[in-house]
């Protein structure tokens, strides 16, 4: 009791204001909201609601992909391997769908998620069972699932009029005034939340990413937890794929190329810790959308696209300084909070 | 340990595999074109690699202190636009080459400052430097190429030494590969490196400068980009934002499949040069036949993934093989004991 009462009084968490801004997804939150305002003053059609819906649907796949990540990140993987996980699905489905129209969409979609867990199975068991380090695992994966795009596709593409309009249409159909792309994104994240929240499996991967020996001897098999977060990264892949090419009604060779750091980078903005077992499902969410209105802002305020890159690069820096040195703080905190108990 | 134990121990090493791997290569390449083997053909197909190949030097002192450097691509993209600013605004190529040097040394040098400084992993950090260094050549380029360099350029990256066939890129690569090689086997400062990548604290412990270190090293790779630039730059006389795109991904590739532990610790440069010319020549022979470099990425992706996975397995077997033949002289031991 004595202890928790010199908490309270400990100077660092006396003030309400002290504990929200710790949190760092209302600190990120309210950077978004800044931004939103400051582009919404200086290019008003930016908060038109069509205009944020755009940005939702370019965003939705950018956040499915990067949940998918944040599970990898968590056991102190990554995978850099989804894009083109991604461009190979996308490619699949939609020949699939080019040379069988008939085949009816729900084959297709567990076509899709089927096929991308297959190849996350894969980059899961190679650094899991067979010790590759993931970062070298995924960077070899990336181009071995790139280059099998050609080897399906011979290079050529898959255009908008060899697609089934069931296909074309799959993406966008409205339901309650939002795309179905929407929605699945909806679904997603509210699924990855369940599961890493709530499940056993989902604990299992903060826990192996914390600390693998300690989480070995209470019983928790990093094999089986690196397994399933690869599974997930690549059954998300998968199944964006198939979003993808329907959306954008074409499937090429180079779909989605570059995207697998843009996945690192929503994450990483969002405050997920690239040394695993810290990192949030709202955190990633906010990540993803901040990038996202930060591309689209852009275009609104007539700045250059060729600025993207860079300033991308620029938010990655900051964000991870800034997720640092934050860190350093809360450590600061713990041990002085220690101290006084 | 025995003459024939010492023999299976180096035959079984990872570079073992690798001259294997290089004389396939050449065995392919000479079936795929009688030509190939000839000098001239050996001599100017090294144009093509290397840049990559002096890249992978720096880079391997960088993986075996546990570190990497991400960004490189995106450096030599950066010291390139650079360097064709300096020709627009009428800068004699020696102070071309300072631009482009010096924009690779300051890029190096900023990744040190946010690794080291903030303590953040250089995975991280450089995959934004990565985005931040190619960007800027984005936004001062746009959709533009800088062409218009004078023809005396060429004779860094195309040119041949003296009067000889001998490619000028190749020459300077085997002058650094020994300076590269002399330091990290042959002096302290290589040991160190090599302490540090088994365990920065212990070597912290030991009064090394690790910080330090590794800061020369991510400056060092930064440099070296610099004039991986000019090379390049300088061998297809012309300047886009995306050129060497993804070569950073293939400079990791070289120096992983070369052996070099991506945990830090190990490797040799011996490796990382075996591997330099087996992938070239693989890419170079490929190329011959009008593979696409979507096939070759499979191959090379595929190699990089085994070149993990074979040398664990092969080092389990070549201990096998040494505690095979161990028993015997172990036994043979005893019986004279128990004859005594």
């Amino acid at each position: 009791m004595e202890g928790i009462s010199n908490m309270k009084h400990s100077g660092f968490q006396g003030t309400l204001l002290h504990r929200i801004i710790a949190r760092r997804e209302i600190t990120l939150l309210v950077i978004i909201v800044l931004l939103v305002a400051a582009v919404g003053i200086r290019a008003p059609r930016f908060l038109q609601p069509g205009r944020q819906l755009s940005i939702l649907n370019d965003t939705i796949i950018l956040l499915m992909l990067t949940l998918g990540q944040l599970a990898v990140i968590l056991t102190a993987g990554i995978d850099l391997s989804v894009a083109s996980n991604l461009a190979f699905t996308g490619m699949a489905v939609a020949m699939w769908n080019m040379m069988m129209p008939g085949v009816p969409m729900i084959v297709l979609v567990g076509a899709s998620i089927l096929i991308g867990a297959s190849l996350g199975a894969f980059n899961g068991v190679m650094v899991a069972v067979g010790k590759v380090p993931p970062i070298i695992m995924t960077l070899g994966t990336m181009s071995v699932y790139r280059g099998m795009v050609f080897l399906i596709s011979g290079g050529a593409w898959v255009s908008a009029h060899q697609m089934s309009p069931a296909f074309r249409g799959f993406a966008r159909f409205s339901f309650l005034g939002l795309p179905s792309l929407v929605w699945i994104g909806v679904l997603t994240t509210g699924l990855v939340y369940l599961f890493l929240n709530h499940t056993k499996g989902g604990r299992e991967l903060y826990a192996v990413g914390d600390n693998e020996t300690a989480a070995g001897f209470v019983g928790v098999s990093a094999t089986r937890a690196k397994i399933k977060a690869f599974v997930l990264s690549g059954a998300i892949a998968g199944l964006t794929g198939l979003l993808w090419v329907s959306r954008y009604a074409s499937a090429q060779n180079d779909t989605a190329i570059g995207f697998e750091l843009e996945t690192v980078a929503a994450a990483v903005i969002g405050g997920v810790s690239i040394m695993g077992g810290s990192g949030s499902v709202p955190g990633v969410v906010l990540g993803a959308v901040f990038l996202g209105i930060v591309k689209n802002a852009l275009t609104v305020i007539g700045v250059s696209p060729f600025w993207q890159m860079a300033i991308q690069g620029g938010v990655i820096l900051i964000a991870i300084v800034a997720n640092t040195l934050m860190d350093r703080r809360n450590q600061a905190r713990l041990s002085m909070n220690g101290v006084s108990a | 340990m025995s003459v024939s134990q010492r023999l299976v121990k180096t035959f079984v090493r990872w570079e073992a595999v690798l001259v294997v791997l290089l004389v396939g290569v050449f065995i392919l390449n000479t079936s795929l074109s009688p030509f190939f083997l000839r000098r001239v053909n050996l001599l100017n197909a090294t144009y093509n690699f290397m840049e990559r190949a002096i890249m992978a030097l720096p880079m391997m002192l960088i993986i075996i202190v546990g570190e990497i450097d991400i960004s490189v691509a995106g450096t030599i993209a950066l010291s390139s636009t650079m360097m064709g600013l300096a020709m627009q605004a009428g800068a004699s190529i020696p102070v071309m080459v300072m631009v482009a040097l010096g924009t690779g040394l300051l890029a190096g040098m900023l990744n040190a400052v946010i690794v080291l400084r903030f303590r953040v992993p250089s995975i991280a950090v450089t995959i934004g430097t990565m985005s931040l260094y190619r960007g800027i050549a984005y936004v001062i380029l746009g959709n533009q190429a800088i062409t218009g360099y004078p023809r005396e350029l060429a004779a860094v990256g195309q040119g041949v030494v003296g009067n000889t066939m001998f490619p000028v890129p190749l020459a300077i690569f085997i002058v650094l590969a020994v300076v590269f090689g002399v330091v990290l086997h042959r002096s302290r400062l290589g040991r160190c490196f090599y302490a540090i990548g088994n365990n920065a604290t212990a070597a912290r412990f030991s009064g090394l400068p690790v910080d330090r270190y590794k800061a020369a090293l991510f400056s060092l790779n930064g440099l070296v980009a610099g004039f991986a630039a000019v090379l390049l730059t300088s061998r297809i006389l012309s300047t886009r934002p995306n050129i060497a795109t993804a070569w950073e991904l293939e400079v990791v590739t070289l120096v992983v499949l070369g052996g070099v532990a991506i945990t830090g610790g190990k490797g040799s440069i011996y490796g990382v040069l075996l591997s330099v010319f087996t992938i070239g020549y693989l890419r170079f022979g490929l190329s011959l036949i009008n593979v696409p470099s979507q096939v070759i990425g499979i191959i090379t992706g595929l190699l990089l993934v085994g070149a993990i996975i074979l040398p664990g397995l092969f080092e389990k077997l070549s201990n096998r093989m040494i505690i095979d033949r161990q028993l015997i002289p172990e036994i043979d031991s005893e019986a004279t004991a128990t004859d005594a």
